[in-house]
């Protein structure tokens, strides 16, 4: 109770007016909830297409887009007025995403079709769509936007797409099931997860070498059940925060030695998460237990669990 | 007025030296509780099942949880031990000297009870930071707030010792106190398991845990340790207390008591 006071306190001095939210994804709801970054409580709860679960912001927080997956599209949500603006086409069971840094290309991850979409978010239309391995799932884009990666879950490898040509440059072996990707270090580096292989394989860019591999342990769980998803990193990069799917733990890595410093318990088959814009706190989503976890990001401890609606999927913040 | 002062000295005393000079006793009075936490709530880690029940936030390990469980666990026998004591202290006079002071019964009952929780308050203290050694770090306001609740559920556990100290013939009845009276205090109540899961195995069980005086001192720490208050735990402890110390003073009364038909 008083370090939830304490972590509110410090929120208080360190945001600005205007309340950050968290943006959660209900895949089994068809919704949306936002939790309040100063109460840690659900102020709203929006209706969405069929099963969301990829969702991110427009650069200027004017847009939220929505991986619809099961409506087969990629919904344009007003964030003010939480209406439905328009739908963008975007390939067959849409699941996973990533905004290109020109505020304008959404690649799409077609898990049903072994399909990358680019869409255009102004035109609203389709410009290419890349063939990649089966079901593909994780992407990331460089933060100079020139490179973007698909991972896919059944062929096991990171394809690195140039998105200049719109065509794979080339593809590199990750452990089984790939989930997640991430850039780091200007793009210098690459980490993409591996749910089945219980890994996390680091890629230098430049050569796409494997630099190091990322094992995990959770003392009293058995190591099937630790199965690394989503993972966020701090604003200095120097930690990364690792979603361990059904251990019910998120695994805080030391992103310069690779190793892992401390496990924190959360809510059951934690799946991904974002950092409140201040990066002071970070919010899982917990799939099965239908609720997100609050950590505070500098002591390293969950403070409080909220309920959200069945099986939160993705997390973004908006400020 | 000073005379009741020199009498609750001279017991807190007596005991506190008493205390010092067991130090098995300190040590097993540790170690109980400390197997409790290391060992069986290791084997337990993933057994409690998630769900956040007040007054945690978020999800906790079971050894998180069985910590207010073990504090009350270490006050339940100390208060059996204190009634132990008497019964001792009945059996070679030093009780029967004690009883003769010109002090009113009660407030020598109350001395020896204040003695007794005094020590069990140490006991748990030094529970609390060995818990706190092995990475079980509670709010700081916690540990300040615990002391009133301590002191209550000690005051009404050790009560309770007192009762049964007052119908308890020799020394070797203290095992059947352990059977019939520390046992199922300890088990059925929310020491071990909340009592949502106690009613996914049983309903029955779950009433009598509810009912049981040991759940609402165990919960009444709980929540102090989280610097919150459980305004039904701590009632139900307090009418327990005044029923306890009442059949204390009504066993210990020569006249009505339970000593005078003993003969």
């Amino acid at each position: 109770m008083m370090r939830t006071i304490l972590a509110a306190s410090l929120l208080t001095l360190a945001a600005p007016a205007g309340a950050a939210e968290i943006w959660v994804s209900n895949e089994k709801d068809d919704t949306i909830s936002v939790i309040d970054v100063e109460t840690l409580e659900v102020v709203r709860t929006i209706p969405t297409g069929e099963r969301p679960r990829g969702i991110t912001f427009s650069q200027d927080y004017s847009r939220l887009y929505i991986c619809a997956s099961d409506s087969d599209t990629v919904q344009v949500m007003d964030p003010e007025t939480g209406e439905i603006l328009h739908d963008l086409p975007s390939g067959e069971d849409p699941e996973q995403f990533v905004l290109h840094p020109n505020d304008r290309h959404l690649y799409i991850a077609n898990e049903d079709d072994a399909v990358t979409t680019v869409v255009d978010t102004e035109t609203r239309k389709v410009i290419a769509q890349i063939n990649v391995g089966i079901e593909p799932e994780g992407m990331a884009v460089s933060p100079d936007g020139k490179i973007v990666i698909t991972t896919s879950e059944t062929t096991n490898m990171a394809h690195w797409i140039d998105t200049e040509s719109k065509s794979i440059f080339a593809n590199t072996l990750v452990d089984s099931r790939p989930r997640h990707a991430e850039f780091i270090k200007e793009g210098g580096e690459l980490w993409v997860s591996s749910e089945i292989g219980g890994t996390i394989t680091v890629f230098n860019v430049a050569d796409q070498s494997e630099v190091a591999k990322i094992r995990f342990e959770v003392q009293g769980v058995h190591e099937d059940r630790v199965q690394p998803v989503g993972f966020e990193f701090t604003a200095d990069e120097k930690r990364a925060f690792v979603a361990l799917g059904p251990s019910n733990h998120v695994a805080v890595v030391n992103a310069e030695t690779f190793e892992v410093e401390k496990y924190i318990l959360v809510g059951r088959r934690v799946w991904h998460m974002d950092f409140s814009p201040d990066r002071s706190l970070l919010f899982t989503t917990n799939g099965v237990s239908g609720d997100v976890t609050v950590i505070d990001v500098a002591a390293l401890e969950p403070i409080k669990t909220i309920k959200v609606g069945r099986f939160p999927w993705g997390a973004a913040a908006r400020p | 007025m000073n005379a009741y002062i020199i009498c609750l000295y001279a017991i807190l005393e007596r005991e506190s030296l008493r205390f010092v000079g067991q130090r098995g006793r300190f040590v097993a009075a540790l170690v109980r509780p400390l197997v409790w936490l290391l060992v069986f709530a290791a084997g337990f880690r993933a057994a409690l099942g998630l769900s956040i029940t007040p007054p945690y936030e978020t999800y906790i390990t079971y050894e998180v949880y069985i910590v207010p469980g073990l504090c009350g666990m270490i006050q339940l026998f100390n208060g059996m031990q204190s009634s132990l004591s008497l019964v001792y202290d009945r059996e070679m006079g030093s009780m029967r000297l004690l009883l003769t002071s010109p002090m009113p019964r009660w407030w020598l009952l109350f001395c020896k009870l204040l003695a007794g929780v005094t020590i069990s308050i140490f006991q748990v203290y030094a529970f609390l930071a060995i818990a706190a050694a092995f990475g079980i770090v509670l709010p700081w306001a916690g540990y300040l707030l615990a002391l009133p609740a301590l002191v209550i559920s000690g005051l009404t556990l050790g009560a309770l010792g007192l009762a049964l100290s007052s119908i308890i013939r020799q020394l070797e009845n203290f095992a059947g106190v352990m059977n019939f009276v520390i046992f199922p205090m300890f088990f059925l109540s929310s020491a071990l398991y909340p009592l949502w899961r106690m009613a996914e195995s049983s309903v029955l069980l779950r009433d009598i845990c509810a009912v049981n005086p040991f759940t609402h001192a165990v919960e009444l720490i709980r929540f102090a340790l989280y610097a919150e208050v459980n305004g039904p735990a701590l009632g139900w402890t307090l009418l327990a207390l005044t029923v306890f110390m009442a059949l204390a003073l009504w066993g210990y009364d020569p006249a009505r008591g339970l000593i005078r038909r003993k003969g």
